[in-house]
């Protein structure tokens, strides 16, 4: 499978990436080395194989539903580009 | 001993003990040490306030007779770790001047037990790359040049800024992490000692996450010794990380005995890639025979597999990325551009913060995960992933340890590789380890015909990191691996 200027250009939007128009060939080229090398597993039959889910042994822990730490929107926050009252701010989402 | 910087962790540990020198003074010898390497890069930011404070509590609790494990050693952090009120920002410019407000797990078991930070060690982007040329704050030179030259070469990555400041003395130690190779790769390059233990063995909590299923925090130290050490203070179980395991942390210095009488030892055929250069084939024969004459049976087994964990590696690690980064949008940390709504202030930033090969890694991950490519390439993926991990199983069976080259050349010089693909080839002979969660150690093993360092790995049962150090320990013996970075800089 090898993948057009339009596909990179949708996947760079589902990335949430801005991509310069002059730079899809090279994009285009790149991606397209790499999926072709992963072609390579085709070579291998999976039939009835289980997909890995965990490479270690481990069942799900579970810990007592009580408050720990927490209510500190100062120290959330501290890093924000842009904050106000313990909110961050972003550009107005909703018309 | 000549300067203090040239104690190993172990040596400085009874130096101090017995008062042959304050953790202040050794500190000190450091951080003037860190200032006249500064044209290696392998320090993003140096930490000389916060390095003397710890000092100073060390030579205090030395004072009482209290020392802890690591009282008074001075060591680096990879950029990765988070450091309360320290730079972290896994040397993207995405996480523009982001300073966490809690430590890593990793990091504060080391300074727990006595370890004072010297400062944040550069690394490729996110710790993606084998030769730390991708980092936001320059590339890394390798304390290494070849005989006769001098020419630059690169250390490694995706720890190169870890794997430099131990070469070149500028830390007793360095945290590091693993993900495809990303400890024992730098390691090799550099001559010294890197081991990615076990998923599940150190706590990922607070370390900047790449590919959860595959990260793992390592050290990265001047010998085997060290790394036990340095590893025993890392690992801890953690309520933080699910995924880090409730299993008690063995004394890995108590297994280095020297005695490696019945162990048996795997070569696995797979390994001998085509065009693997002479010096390499002969450092490995060299190994097995090493192990064999101290006692240990070598046993030839076939991991099948081998040749498809790395394709099936960079659909597994960009996913795992491309969902890791998704985090990193401009609202809640790090840098923000400006955009007309929100989506495009989304896309400005990530186009902005990431570099090449991180976009290049989140876009692969985007594809494999979209729809209607799922099934066909990380579903795929991670059934190639139970076969590799079956293929270690079987060879369970037969061997205690398997011995194998640690890369498939020695360090090369920045620039010389730019096709990506070939880039990643570089961790051909580690990245099998992580598909399969086990433990993998680099040890220096000898110099190539330039005169540049070249190392074994050893991979090992889950949780028998015990059995690895005390194997490494005895090829460390007898390859006399003695050899440093002549002082250039």
């Amino acid at each position: 499978m090898s993948i057009d200027q339009k596909t990179v250009r949708r996947i760079a939007r589902l990335a949430r990436i801005r991509v310069e128009e002059s730079d899809l060939p090279r994009l285009e080229g790149e991606l397209n080395s790499i999926l072709r090398w992963i072609e390579m597993l085709n070579e291998v039959d999976t039939t009835d194989v289980e997909p890995m889910t965990s490479v270690v042994k481990m069942s799900i822990k579970m810990r007592d539903d009580v408050v720990r730490e927490g209510q500190d929107p100062t120290a959330v926050t501290v890093n924000a580009p842009r904050v106000e009252d313990d909110f961050y701010v972003v550009p107005k989402v909703i018309e | 001993m000549s300067e203090l910087t040239d104690f190993t962790i172990s040596e400085a540990r009874t130096a101090l003990r017995e008062k042959q020198f304050s953790a202040l003074e050794l500190t000190e010898a450091y951080l003037a040490a860190m200032e006249r390497a500064r044209i290696l890069n392998a320090y993003v930011v140096e930490t000389p306030e916060h390095a003397r404070a710890m000092a100073k509590e060390s030579d205090r609790r030395i004072a009482e007779g209290k020392p802890r494990a690591l009282e008074g050693i001075p060591l680096g952090i990879k950029d990765l770790f988070s450091t309360k009120g320290v730079h972290t920002q896994a040397c993207s410019h995405i996480l523009h001047q982001f300073k966490p407000t809690y430590e890593s797990t990793v990091s504060a078991n080391l300074f727990d037990n006595g370890a004072v930070m010297l400062g944040k060690l550069n690394m490729d982007e996110f710790a993606m790359g084998s030769s730390n040329e991708t980092s936001y704050y320059g590339k890394v030179i390798n304390p290494w040049r070849r005989k006769g030259s001098n020419a630059a070469l690169v250390p490694g990555g995706s720890s190169g800024g870890s794997a430099a400041a131990v070469a070149a003395h500028i830390c007793a130690g360095a945290t590091a992490t693993d993900t495809g190779g990303s400890i024992r790769q730098p390691a090799a390059f550099t001559g010294t000692v890197g081991i990615k233990p076990t998923y599940g063995r150190c706590s990922r909590w607070g370390i900047v996450a790449f590919a959860s299923s595959l990260d793992q925090a390592g050290p990265i130290a001047r010998d085997v010794r060290d790394a036990a050490i340095l590893l025993k203070s890392m690992a801890s179980h953690d309520a933080k990380d699910t995924t880090s395991v409730d299993l008690p942390v063995p004394d890995y210095e108590a297994a280095l005995t020297g005695d490696i009488r019945g162990l048996r030892v795997g070569i696995p055929k797979e390994y001998r890639m085509e065009g693997m250069p002479q010096d390499i084939d002969a450092l490995w024969h060299k190994g097995a025979k090493w192990l064999r004459s101290q006692g240990a049976e070598i046993v030839d087994v076939s991991l099948p597999h081998t040749k498809y964990a790395l394709p099936a590696y960079y659909i597994v690690a960009p996913a795992e990325a491309s969902s890791n980064l998704a985090r990193y949008d401009g609202v809640r940390y790090g840098l923000r551009e400006k955009g007309d709504d929100v989506i495009s202030m989304y896309e400005n930033t990530r186009a902005k913060g990431f570099g090449r090969e991180v976009q290049r890694r989140i876009m692969i991950g985007t594809y494999v995960l979209s729809a209607g490519y799922y099934d066909a390439y990380y579903v795929k993926a991670q059934k190639i992933r139970t076969l590799i991990k079956r293929d270690f199983d079987r060879a369970w069976e037969k061997v205690d340890v398997i011995l194998t080259p640690a890369t498939p050349s020695a360090a090369f010089a920045p620039g010389e590789i730019t096709d990506p693909v070939q880039m990643y080839l570089n961790d051909i002979f580690t990245v099998t380890v992580n598909m399969a969660g086990l433990p993998g150690i680099a040890v220096p093993a000898g110099l190539d015909s330039g005169g540049l360092p070249l190392a074994l790995q050893l991979i090992g049962k889950p949780f028998d990191e015990s059995t690895l150090f005390r194997a490494a320990h005895v090829i460390e013996a007898a390859a006399k691996f003695k050899a440093r970075p002549d002082r250039w800089w």
